[in-house]
């Protein structure tokens, strides 16, 4: 009798469901601002541009089409990262209060672009260039020095040894970080404003590198689940059942870094969506990665996308950090969660 | 051949050697049972065997070194209970389970077997009716027969059980050491198990290892290793006379 395996992953109207719910969030996000635009408007002007005409209102045209839907598609293909980071690196590390900044990758690029912005480096004609290529490069060399310390302690790359670097790593990055300040200070508003995360100005070359990039980190990431499913039940598990369990964690230690770095690079730190939005997505969809890890792709998205969206209206015209904004948020429903998962287990 | 020969092995943490010079031969149909009092060394032996400590010496399967092997290969022949489980989310027992298959569905032409061999694991251990619920719901006994049954999914043809009545009651102690026993008759297969209860050892082992002093203090047949001067000397007591007060108030 042939066996029939038990699915793990969701059927296929279910991820119809997920996607058209964070459709629904990033059409929100485009149509509300300084200036809400209705939605039949929005629409039409999508058409006109997908069809080559010209658009009823040019105005509305242009502030949809070259400040919104940029700006919209890099802070769900960001909060996409950031989310399915959060969740690889809770399973990798067996441990529900990792996220993709645990490994100290997003300090060491908010110091790139704090050095970037308080000694002026930028490259002619490109504004935000330098903190863009200064993150990506510390955020490429944090990547570096940490494993190449990790192996230097211990060659297996265990998670204790990972864990340990990556606090005190970011500790030490955030002393530096101190001193920058400390010698621009007419710059602290602007770092400090960075260094809590900020898409305004996002371009579609930045929606592409994160397309590309979450394209390619987040399938690698997607391909590996059954192993952090494995990492996840336990590190010594996972070897009796034959997980490569040290290049694994390689593998998704560098994929998890070159996407956070690239997130980073372009948004900044934005806080507690790698950390909480898998946690939320957890309680539908459980811990299995099969499931958890695609699905906290499009609650990411949908999450980030409502928090940009909060960020720009809720004190108009002016706008909030967005990583103000997550934190808030995300401090209270970590709260709520674990108050909730805590009920459940008494 | 034997299935599993380990020559001159011997681990340290740093400095501190835990054992030194441990040699042993598993042929199929054997059942070695590793005793010995706390701390003498006989998880890190498992654990060494495993992959998870580095060593000195060698550990040959099929006179093949393991660390030679892949992890998917070591692991479709050597099977491993740890001591201890500690699962942080809240995967299902039949999630866990499946876990055993990794090492088959990783293998070229899939794993055909692989529903049923669950379907088996959870049936031979009792967790059938458990299949679809949180591991973070159950008892410690239930937990470790979790894990049990992905080491009977995983298949392999040596099974080595640090403890693997750890937690458990009596109904299921002598139900896992039956389970094991009826396993091992199957041709070519073997198993080396870490037990504190030398009454179950002496019940169901064919050989046993006694480590003591950070080394083998007796190892062989049965009535070798179980000599009383040697069990004396490893735990600081009259054993035999131990196990006959403990007996005697059964009668």
């Amino acid at each position: 009798m042939e066996e029939k395996r038990q699915r793990e992953s969701y059927g296929l109207h279910t991820w119809i469901g997920l996607a058209g719910l964070t459709l629904a969030a990033m059409l929100a996000a485009v149509c509300l601002g300084n200036v809400d635009i209705p939605v039949r408007e929005c629409l039409q002007v999508f058409r006109a541009a997908l069809t080559g005409t010209e658009a009823s209102d040019p105005g509305t045209a242009s502030i949809l089409l070259a400040v919104r839907l940029p700006r919209v598609l890099c802070v769900a293909l960001s909060g996409a990262s950031l989310s399915v980071c959060g969740a690889a690196m809770q399973g990798l590390l067996k441990n529900p209060l990792a996220d993709g900044s645990t490994l100290g990758i997003s300090s060491g690029a908010s110091l790139g672009a704090a050095l970037a912005i308080a000694f002026g480096f930028q490259l002619p004609r490109l504004p935000f260039s330098g903190s863009v290529i200064l993150a990506a490069l510390f955020a490429f060399v944090s990547l570096i020095l940490i494993l190449s310390l990790s192996y230097m302690l211990d060659s297996s790359f265990s998670t204790n040894t990972i864990i340990l670097l990556g606090i005190v790593y970011s500790m030490f990055v955030s002393s530096i970080l101190s001193l920058v300040v400390t010698f621009a200070p007419d710059k602290l508003k602007q770092i400090t404003f960075w260094t809590m995360g900020s898409l305004e100005g996002s371009s579609y070359q930045n929606a592409l590198v994160l397309s590309v990039m979450l394209a390619v980190c987040g399938t690698i990431l997607i391909r590996l689940s059954e192993e952090l499913n494995a990492f996840a039940i336990g590190e010594e598990n996972a070897m009796n059942v034959g997980v490569n369990v040290t290049r694994v964690r390689l593998v998704i230690l560098v994929t998890v870094s070159l996407l956070i770095g690239t997130c980073v690079s372009i948004g900044g730190t934005i806080g507690f969506v790698g950390l909480v939005t898998p946690h939320i997505i957890r309680l539908l969809t459980g811990p299995n990665h099969r499931r958890l890890l695609p699905a906290s792709m499009f609650g990411g998205a949908a999450f980030l996308t409502l928090a940009d969206l909060a960020a720009r209206t809720i004190a108009r015209p002016r706008e909030l950090p967005i990583g103000v904004v997550t934190s808030f948020v995300g401090a209270i429903l970590f709260v709520c969660i674990y108050y909730k998962v805590g009920r459940a287990a008494r | 051949m034997s299935i599993l020969r380990v020559e001159n092995l011997s681990v340290s943490f740093g400095q501190t050697p835990i054992f030194q010079d441990v040699s042993f031969e598993l042929n199929a149909g054997d059942w070695l049972m590793m005793i010995g009092p706390n701390g003498c060394g006989k998880s890190t032996l498992v654990r060494a065997i495993s992959g998870a400590v580095p060593y000195a010496g060698r550990i040959l399967y099929l006179d093949e070194d393991i660390r030679r092997l892949r992890p998917g290969e070591l692991a479709r022949n050597i099977g491993i209970l740890a001591q201890n489980h500690y699962v942080g989310y809240a995967f299902t027992v039949r999630e866990v389970v499946r876990l055993g298959r990794y090492a088959y569905r990783r293998n070229r032409g899939g794993d055909p077997e692989g529903e049923s061999q669950i379907r088996r694991a959870l049936e031979l251990t009792g967790m059938n009716a458990l299949a679809d619920k949180s591991v973070l719901h159950l008892s410690g006994g239930e937990l470790q027969r979790v894990f049990l049954a992905q080491l009977f999914a995983q298949a392999p043809r040596v099974l080595i059980l640090d403890e693997p009545t750890n937690h458990l009651d009596l109904i299921y102690q002598k139900q896992v050491f039956e389970l094991v026993s009826e396993w091992r008759k199957e041709p070519g297969r073997a198993v080396i198990s870490v037990v504190h209860d030398l009454s179950l050892a002496r019940a169901y082992g064919t050989q046993a290892l006694l480590l003591y002093e950070k080394r083998a203090l007796a190892q062989g047949s049965m009535e070798r290793v179980f000599d009383p001067a040697y069990l004396n000397t490893a735990y600081g007591m009259d054993v035999a006379a131990w196990m006959r007060t403990m007996l005697s108030q059964w009668s």
